[in-house]
Parts: C-alpha cells; sequence; structure tokens
C-alpha cells in the first residue's frame, strides 16, 4: 500500500510543511523496530489480519500467583483503575507489610473469581473477567519503611522534560496498584476491595481510570483517532526487556519499573489538522495506523523509505521516527489507556488524553532516553501535554502462602 | 471430600478452579508464616503451591474454609469463616480461646423486637455430617472478647475450637477491616454492650 501522498503546501494553521521542516535524514537503519508479532492465542488478529474471537471473557480467569505478576506481560485489559497511594504517617514497614499481606490475600480470590475475605458484595465477584492485580513501589514506600537503601537506582521522578506541565495532583504515589478487567463491575468492585483494604495503612493520592477499544495493539486507538500502541517490542524480545534481573536488587528480580504518565490531548486544536498532516505527525495513517513507508499496520517502519518526491516517507519530525533511539535496548513495553473525562472549564467539551502506562527493567536505560528524544522533537507535542508523572518498582510474584513484596519488607 | 462451597456461574472446567479454591483456603490456614497445628491439614503448607490439597486420606475431621477475623482497636471482635466436616459424624463444638484474648464464646444472632442481637448460642456450634456450618457477619460466629491486644487489619489470629470429645482444631484468621458486625451483645445476665462501630468511614 503506497503511503498517501502528502504534498508541502501548508493547509491551515497546522502548518505541516515538510520542505521547511526538514533537516538531514540520514538515519541509519534501526534495529529493532518491530510490529507486535505473534500475538498469543486468541487474541487479536493473527497474521493474516482476520480479527479472532477476544482473548478474555467475562469467565477467562487470569493466574495470580506466579514468579511473575499478572497484567505486565498479560493480554492488556479493556478497562484500567490505576490507584495511587500515600502511607499514612505512622504506617512504616509494618503498615506496608500489611497492606502487601491483605491486597495479596484479595488479590488472590478475586482474580479466580472468588470473593474477597469479608467481601459485603461477594455476587459481584462471581465474573472474573481476566482481572488482574499488578502491585508496585513508589521510593516513597521504602523510605517511609527505612528501605530506601534497597531501591534501585531508578525508582525515583523522572527527570523534568522541556514539555512537561505536571500537576502535583496527578504524580506521584508510595504504592500503586493497576487493576485491569474485561467488565467495569468486576473491575470497580475489585477497586473498592482493595481500597478498603489499604484504608487503615495509606490514603489515596491519585485515580486514574483508563479503557481501551482493543486488547490488539494493532487495532486499539487514543482519542486522536490514532491507532496507538503499535510498534511493541515482539512477544519473544518482551521476557528481557521488561523483568528485572540479577543486575538489581534481590527483591526485585523477576519484578519491573511501571511508569505512568498522564497525557493531556488538545483536542480543539486537533481538530483543525487535516488528515495528511495528522499521518505526517504520527508517521502512520489514521485509517489503518499503517507506517507511512508502506506495507499495512503490521508492517515494521522503515525509517529509510522515501516517498514519491524524494523525502522520507515517515518525516523527521514524526513521532514514531523520533521515538526510535536505534538502541536495541531502549525499548519498552507500553499500554496506553485512553480517559475522557468532564471538562472542568467552561471552555472545554471535554478532557481527553492518554493514561500512558510502560514497562522496561530499567527506567533509566530504557524509558528516559526515548522520552528525552521526544522532548527535544516530536511533532505530536504540540497536542499532547504530559501533565502526571510517577515511577513504581512493579514487586515479583510471589506463591500461595506467600505475599507480594515479602522478600522486600519481610514475612 | 470436602467441596468448598463456589458462588461463581463461569463456565469452563471446574476443576481447576476447585483446586485453586483449595490452594487458597490451604494457604489461609497456613499463614503467612503461621503455624499449621492439630485440626488443620498438615499437609496444608505443601498444598499451598500449585499441587491440589488432598482434602480425604490426611485431611482433618474438621477444616475450616476463608477464615477471618474483623480488625478492631477495641475490646472485643468476631472470627469467621467456613467450617467443613469431612466425617460421617456430626461434630459439636462447644467452646473457643483465642491468643490474643481472656475469653472466647460461641455466638448467635437473633432478631428480638426488630433488632439484631447477638448472644452465646447455648447448644454450641454444631457441624452436620459431611456438612458446614457458616459462621458470617450477622449469624453463628467467635466472639472474641477482652482483647489482650489490638487486631490490627493483615493480623493473623489463631483460634481453637473445641469439640464435644475434646478434640481441638486451630485455625489462622486474616484480619480485615470491616465496618459491619456492629450488633448488641445480649449476655446471661441480660446486661448489653454493643460491639463498637467503627468511628473513621472509608472512603469511597
Amino acid at each position: 500500500m503506497p503511503p498517501s501522498a502528502y504534498d508541502s503546501r501548508s493547509t491551515g494553521p497546522s502548518n505541516l510543511s515538510r520542505r521547511r521542516l526538514l533537516g538531514s535524514v540520514g538515519l541509519a537503519a534501526v534495529a529493532g523496530c518491530s510490529t507486535r508479532a505473534g500475538s498469543e492465542p486468541g487474541s487479536g488478529s493473527d497474521p493474516s489480519g482476520q480479527p479472532r474471537a477476544p482473548a478474555v471473557s467475562a469467565a477467562s480467569l487470569e493466574p495470580f500467583y506466579g514468579a511473575h505478576q499478572a497484567g505486565v506481560l498479560s493480554t492488556p485489559a479493556l478497562f484500567i483503575c490505576v490507584l495511587a497511594l500515600d502511607l499514612r504517617g505512622d504506617a512504616g514497614r509494618d503498615g506496608l507489610r500489611r497492606l502487601l499481606r491483605l491486597w495479596t490475600d484479595s488479590a488472590g480470590r478475586l482474580t479466580q473469581a472468588h470473593p474477597a475475605l469479608a467481601d459485603t458484595e461477594p455476587e459481584l465477584a462471581t465474573q472474573a473477567a481476566g482481572l488482574t492485580v499488578t502491585v508496585g513501589l513508589g521510593l516513597g514506600a521504602l523510605t517511609k519503611s527505612g528501605l530506601a537503601d534497597r531501591a534501585p537506582a531508578w525508582l525515583r521522578p523522572l527527570p523534568r522534560f522541556g514539555i512537561d506541565r505536571l500537576q502535583e495532583r496527578w504524580t506521584g504515589g508510595d504504592v500503586v496498584v493497576q487493576v485491569g478487567a474485561e467488565d467495569p463491575m468486576t473491575l470497580a468492585h475489585a477497586v473498592r476491595v482493595l481500597s478498603k483494604d489499604a484504608e487503615p495503612f495509606a490514603s489515596r493520592r491519585w485515580r486514574q481510570d483508563g479503557f481501551r477499544n482493543s486488547p490488539d495493539d494493532t487495532k486499539n486507538r487514543n482519542l486522536m483517532g490514532q491507532v496507538d500502541g503499535v510498534g511493541n517490542p515482539a512477544k519473544g524480545e518482551l521476557a528481557d526487556l521488561v523483568w528485572c534481573d540479577a543486575a538489581g536488587p534481590d527483591w526485585l528480580v523477576n519484578g519491573s519499573s511501571m511508569v505512568v504518565r498522564r497525557i493531556e490531548m488538545d483536542l480543539a486544536d486537533w481538530d483543525k489538522v487535516d488528515r495528511p498532516g495528522r499521518d505526517a505527525t504520527i508517521g502512520r495513517t489514521q485509517a489503518t495506523g499503517a507506517p507511512l513507508s508502506g506495507g499495512d499496520v503490521h508492517a515494521p517502519p522503515d525509517l529509510d523509505a522515501l516517498d514519491s518526491n524524494g523525502l522520507s516517507a515517515i518525516p523527521h519530525f514524526a513521532h514514531i521516527r523520533r521515538a526510535k533511539t536505534g538502541q536495541p535496548v531502549e525499548r519498552i513495553l507500553r499500554r496506553p489507556y485512553n480517559y475522557s473525562e468532564l471538562a472542568t472549564d467552561a471552555a472545554g467539551l471535554s478532557r481527553s488524553g492518554l493514561v500512558f502506562i510502560t514497562f522496561q527493567a530499567d527506567v533509566d536505560t530504557q524509558y528516559v532516553p526515548i522520552q528525552r528524544r521526544l522532548d527535544e522533537l516530536d511533532m505530536l507535542n504540540r497536542w499532547t501535554t504530559p501533565i502526571g508523572s510517577a515511577v513504581f518498582a512493579v514487586l515479583p510474584g510471589c506463591e500461595p502462602g506467600e505475599f507480594l513484596g515479602q522478600r522486600l519488607v519481610g514475612a | 471430600m470436602t467441596v468448598p462451597r463456589m458462588t461463581t456461574s463461569t463456565s469452563g472446567p471446574a476443576c481447576p478452579r476447585v483446586l485453586a479454591l483449595l490452594a487458597v483456603a490451604a494457604a489461609a490456614l497456613a499463614g503467612c508464616g503461621g503455624d499449621t497445628t492439630a485440626g488443620a491439614d498438615p499437609t496444608s503448607s505443601a498444598a499451598a503451591s500449585t499441587a491440589p490439597t488432598n482434602a480425604t486420606a490426611d485431611s482433618a475431621a474438621l477444616t475450616v474454609t476463608d477464615p477471618w477475623v474483623k480488625a478492631t482497636q477495641d475490646t472485643m471482635t468476631a472470627a469467621f469463616g467456613t467450617l467443613t466436616n469431612s466425617t460421617d459424624a456430626e461434630i459439636h463444638i462447644v467452646s473457643a480461646t483465642t491468643l490474643v484474648s481472656e475469653r472466647a464464646e460461641l455466638h448467635e444472632v437473633v432478631t428480638e423486637d426488630g433488632a439484631a442481637m447477638m448472644r452465646q448460642k447455648q447448644d454450641g456450634f454444631r457441624v452436620p455430617a459431611d456438612g458446614e456450618l457458616e459462621l458470617t457477619p450477622g449469624g453463628d460466629h467467635v466472639m472474641i472478647m477482652n482483647l489482650t491486644e489490638p487486631v490490627t487489619a493483615g493480623d493473623q489470629v489463631e483460634v481453637t475450637l473445641t469439640a464435644e470429645d475434646g478434640q481441638t482444631y486451630t485455625f489462622s484468621a486474616l484480619a480485615k477491616p470491616f465496618t459491619g458486625a456492629n450488633e448488641s451483645y445480649h449476655s446471661q445476665d441480660g446486661s448489653t454492650m454493643s460491639s463498637p462501630p467503627v468511628s473513621a468511614d472509608t472512603d469511597s
């Protein structure tokens, strides 16, 4: 499929004249730019592009116990709630331990379609709907527990970026739990149970709810209309890129790191951007998500490809070009979710954007280099603004009889 | 074989879910580093891995599934769970003790003048042969009285039930935040006291 023709005439307020913006485009072939290959059985579409039945149904159970927590490499749920809490002043390590023990017990039950202990609405726990509960710790949890010396180096707020307009109310957090499910009722019930478990020990810092419209990375879209989530590392590469190993702290082996960015979209201005401009901004067509270098949505972007005018098919300012550093280790697992909420000011129709979640073994070596490049140049920045940011250590999994984080806080 | 009560209506093979529930129940009995003592399945720690719990040959006559205790900062609280009798004879529980209190009693909840009241269950707890007895807020429960230490959410509280034949059954119950179970207590001498309500309501 040839890339959509794009001419260099400016097309309105969102001037995207490529001739004006073109600089040298001598980028070497980029290693590791791959679309998500080998979808899990029953999920998404097969290589021929034919959609399969949804991976997760109302009856689906995602295992809870194991070496790794669920909700990281799992097929992304349609509905997510990310809840960040701060430990209360008197909680300390003992309070953190209790919280983790209670959360582990509740999550082990709810994810298997059983009520939690003391569940006042057990009827709401009968449909597992692929429920996953994923627990992480911010630096504050370790500091407040006297365990700061065991924190990995990357467990701290991200560096400041020029594009950031971070709001305190969406930033930070001592403890996080990501709850995902295919069914909003299952999700709501789980979040409430976990909130009640946490209440004696931690207060809510922020809550971000999000949704996808497909578990398939090549079909999921965001509210700008773009296919969003394409180009994650191939399934076979994810384990090495995501799971922490013995190079880091022992309590984090088989865990991960999680970055949660709240990214607000300026949809009012995006409304004015025509189709060619939109496509060039990302480097993919809005219609199908295919890279402008050709092929379909599954095709790897070719950063060397030229269009019929002899210009780079994927502009130098395009998001997908800027997101590739060229270093194979500098890749992350992206799990973007959409939010669409009531506008708080009279001028806006809605507040829309992304609950942008990423997993990687090391934030400093994998996430930051990408974010830095995007901060330096990314046409998409004209319509997106990070308004929240948080970094967490995703705990390793546990076995029955253990609880999450036991290796850190002690039994 | 005891079959834990399942409330799901989901499709799919029942076997893995039964095993999963047994593993969860066994984990509850084993606790997090807690004891498994007389009355609990001696193999439950091992079974709390992915292997299925064998609830037939070696299992105790009485097992407690999904036990929990209401967390409190006051002087009394209650323990709940499902008592399962795997024998073909009734098990008659006549008393209870805990490690965290001076006393424990076996209670029932009755309605008097439209209000729920709890009181000692004179005949104790009778768990039918090959049957169950549920201890639940608003129903029968173990009343834990004169606490010698607070019961903080996340604690594991050890409760021992004693049967008429002298056999004891011990289980470990996880303390949970819970704002219900506030019935007034009617003691034998007619005095009353209320299980204190929780002061701080939970945020949504």
